[in-house]
């Protein structure tokens, strides 16, 4: 299948495109120097944007906990559901929408690539058959490892090497993409009912520290060589004045940086940029981060943008997630994944009147406005914690119009235009910056190689969005930008056409990425007595039931990484 | 004035919101025929499965008034979302009728299905016979109950009547199922005849007066001592001497739970603690 758009505005910022006109042809999938032109299929994008399909670094789409999610809000799916159609399957939405509905509805605003980013290593064959069942997209999935027992103790003891050979089987046996902390100690104290509240602070029963565990990840990402960096939720997350911890947190890998390459990726940056002593005093910590931010290399940030509506807050971070049901007093669901992780869930109404929710909506936008390089700073809702998927529309809009950040602060609790820097900012990100943050810039933070650009040999997904950047004035025009970016005029996955207009045309799979880590000799000789003992003592599933095999996942796309152990 | 006549016994589930005066003003017969309705998984026309008339009466009877005659037991969500007029059906209806009515008024002659008045804004709903469960109680696992309007029921409901009600008032002159004013923050509930039990669980303000028979109060009630009397609303007072308990303590609530004295004699032991 051969196909050539022609004469769109191509924004490819890995390529240094930057609002060209100029035609991209594919062939078998795959970006090409040229197509026969009257074999292949036309698309006329002429006064039309063209980039590369969407990647999302920070989406909870599949797992356990999402699945719970499901179960605990029947009232959130009633009044938002698909009925089927010759092509599509049924669903429901809406801050937690069904797997087939997930792939539809980033499909149709131009996203190809998500990032499940929270998977309990007990719970990874049932997040892998979600993801399987999660049409157009493809996706990959973090495995929690965090606060997983055997890191910790190899970390208490200062053995990088042999963690960093079990980390490489935790990853390929649970089919995972990159190292995910979450709370590092925090989660292991919770189940003792406690929580860490610095990074300083001492982990119960193992004597190790936060900032030990995140150094010794850091490490053995470096050791494995894994494309992305570890991706960290940083303790306090959610409490007034923690925006020292993510500083502090940042600074701790600071000498373990090379060659100006990121090592750490701070997740949901907005949920620790909270200063003030207490919820009452709350204000935004944003300009410090930023300033942090930049003027370090070492870092990359996502956005965790605040979207006012009903939604479901889902982390594995237990501790917060009981804060929150403290703060909200709603149903709730926390579990304690054995000796892995944890989890917990509850829902969550964002609303404009709150003086700390409107000051949690400037934080985001104020770290998107004040961190000067894009590269570094990348949108997301982490949805559906702050806000379903399907507001990034919304968020694009803010991004590129100072009007449309005008037109929301307006309505919001008047308190948010004094504790935040954002109604000062004058900055408008232009359509180069937006393909950066919602594209290029999370596929090079993920270290995906044919994706997040329209370069030959890179993987043929591309979104092309009905605005026209010579006639369009979009600080002003941002309700024609938000409607543009919600329907996509074409997704293009793969080579095939999915979406039209915002409708889905075929229902095709996506592919699940997963790393294959070749370590220097098989890690498992040495520790397999161990492990297995170990899994006879203190896990539901025995240790030769615990891997996820390659038949398991519907479309396998294993990437080899090559580590230094 | 427009009568609908049921052209058949339903055996599937028809789902009809579009049956609510709201919709029907302004349309020709014609124009209300066409409307879309649900049966089963079948898209259908109301003129399909309703026999639509103009009935022209002498009498002065508002202009938007809708009835319906005949088994409409599996018709669901008649009257949804309704701000005006007035329906009247005579017979019975099915679920969800009347579901977040902000206002005018619909009247049964006859059995309601389930969670009538469900998520209910203002208005008033009439019922007859019996009502289901979840009467007045917002959807599955939604907090956002009853917030306005009136439902009476002169026969006897299910359980979870009145559910995460937040204002408003239930008037039951029957008895009811367990679980009445199940997580209610206020307004009041009122059942004449006897309670299932459990009444008034995990509610946090409001008042429920049960004038019938009742086993025995929740252990998270405190007895505050015993009342002459109860205001139901402007000008109804039952004038009979009450039980009333405070609760429900495991949700630090302060709400209202009165029980007739004369009617629950298995509670005297209680006025020991006067």
């Amino acid at each position: 299948m051969e196909l050539l758009i022609r004469n769109g505005f191509v924004y490819d910022p890995l390529n240094g495109v930057n609002g060209e006109k100029m035609d991209i042809a594919v062939k078998d999938g795959k970006i090409v120097e040229k197509v026969n032109e009257r074999r292949a299929k036309i698309i006329d994008a002429s006064g039309m944007v063209v980039m590369p399909g969407g990647v999302d670094i920070h989406s909870h789409i599949a797992g356990g906990k999402v699945n719970s999610g499901r179960l605990l809000r029947p009232e959130d799916h009633f009044k938002d559901f698909e009925r089927k159609t010759p092509l599509t399957r049924s669903g429901v939405g809406y801050s937690i929408p069904s797997t087939f509905t997930t792939g539809y509805r980033y499909a149709r605003m131009g996203y190809t690539t998500v990032m499940d980013p929270a998977m309990p290593p007990l719970e990874a064959k049932h997040t892998h058959e979600e993801l399987s069942d999660t049409p157009i997209i493809d996706k990959a999935s973090y495995p929690l490892i965090g606060d997983w027992w055997f890191v910790l103790e190899y970390l208490k003891d200062g053995k990088i090497e042999e963690c960093a050979r079990h980390v490489a089987w935790m990853i390929t046996a649970t089919k995972g993409y990159a190292i995910k902390l979450v709370n590092p100690g925090g989660l292991e104290a919770w189940g003792f009912g406690r929580n860490v509240c610095s990074v300083d602070d001492q982990v119960p029963h193992f004597g190790i520290t936060p900032r030990e565990i995140i150094r010794g990840l850091c490490k053995v990402n470096k050791l494995l060589n894994l494309p992305h960096t570890i991706h960290v939720h940083t303790n306090n997350l959610g409490q007034p004045g923690n925006y020292v911890t993510a500083l502090e947190t940042m600074k701790c890998v600071e000498d373990l940086a090379y060659d100006d390459k990121p090592v750490l990726h701070i997740t949901h940056c907005q949920f620790c940029a909270f200063k003030g002593d207490d919820w009452r005093t709350l204000e935004s910590g944003a300009e410090e981060i930023a300033r942090y931010v930049n003027t370090h290399s070492h870092v990359t940030l996502d956005m965790g943008q605040v979207i006012f509506t009903d939604t479901t807050t889902m982390t594995a971070d237990g501790p917060f997630q009981y804060t929150l049901y403290m703060l909200s007093g709603n149903k709730w669901v926390n579990h304690d994944v054995e000796t892995e992780t944890s989890s917990g869930i509850v829902p969550f109404h964002y609303r404009p009147k709150s003086a700390v929710h409107a000051t949690q909506w400037s934080i985001g936008l104020e770290l998107a406005m004040l961190i000067k390089d894009p590269w570094k700073i990348l949108m997301t809702t982490d949805h559906p914690n702050a806000g379903p998927f399907t507001a990034y529309p919304m968020i694009v809009a803010w991004l590129m119009s100072r009007k449309a950040r005008e037109a929301t602060l307006k309505k919001l609790n008047p308190k948010a235009r004094s504790r935040s820097l954002l109604p000062s900012i004058d900055r408008e990100l232009g359509f180069h910056e937006i393909a950066i943050v919602t594209r290029a810039g999370q596929a090079k933070a993920l270290g995906l190689k044919d994706k997040g650009h329209l370069g030959v040999g890179a993987d043929a997904d591309i979104a092309i969005y009905n605005l026209n950047p010579e006639t369009l004035d979009p600080s002003r025009d941002y309700e024609a930008i938000s409607e543009a970016f919600k329907n996509a005029a074409y997704t293009i996955k793969g080579g095939e056409v999915v979406v039209k207009n915002g409708e889905v045309l075929r229902h095709m799979e996506g592919s699940t990425m997963w790393l294959d880590v070749k370590t220097c000799e098989p890690c498992e000789i040495e520790v397999n007595e161990e492990m297995k003992r170990r899994f006879r003592e203190y896990w539901t599933v025995e240790y030769e039931n615990y891997p996820v095999t390659e038949d398991y996942l519907a479309i396998s796309h294993p990437i080899t990484v090559k580590a230094d152990v | 004035m427009i009568n609908l006549y049921p052209l058949k016994d339903f055996r599937f589930p028809v789902i009809a919101d579009c049956i609510s005066p709201d919709v029907f003003q302004g349309k020709t017969i014609t124009e209300i025929k066409q409307l879309k309705v649900w049966e089963g998984n079948k898209e259908k026309k109301l003129g399909e499965l309703f026999k639509v008339e103009e009935a022209k009466t002498e009498d002065a009877s508002p202009e938007n008034l809708l009835t319906i005659h005949g088994d409409l037991s599996r018709v669901r969500r008649i009257g949804a979302g309704m701000t005006s007029g007035e329906i009247v059906v005579k017979g019975d209806v099915g679920m969800h009728l009347g579901e977040e009515m902000k206002g005018g008024k619909i009247t049964v002659y006859g059995n309601a299905g389930g969670w009538a008045g469900s998520m209910m804004k203002g208005g008033t709903i009439e019922i007859h016979g019996n009502a289901g469960d979840y009467l007045g109680a917002p959807y599955r696992g939604s907090n956002q109950g009853m917030s306005g309007g009136k439902i009476i029921v002169y026969g006897n409901v299910g359980v979870d009547a009145g559910a995460q009600m937040k204002k408003g008032l239930i008037k039951i002159y029957g008895s009811a199922g367990q679980f009445v004013g199940f997580k209610m923050r206020d307004g009041t509930i009122y059942v004449q005849n006897d309670c299932e039990g459990r009444a008034g669980s995990c509610m946090k303000e409001g008042t429920i007066a049960i004038g019938g028979f009742m086993e025995s109060v929740l252990p998270t009630f405190t007895f505050e001592g015993v009342k002459k009397k109860v205001k139901i609303e402007e000008g109804e007072v039952v004038e009979t001497p009450f039980y009333l308990f405070l609760g429900d303590l495991t949700e630090n609530g302060r709400g209202k739970l009165y029980l007739a004295k004369a009617k629950n004699p298995q509670l005297s032991h209680y006025e020991k603690l006067i």
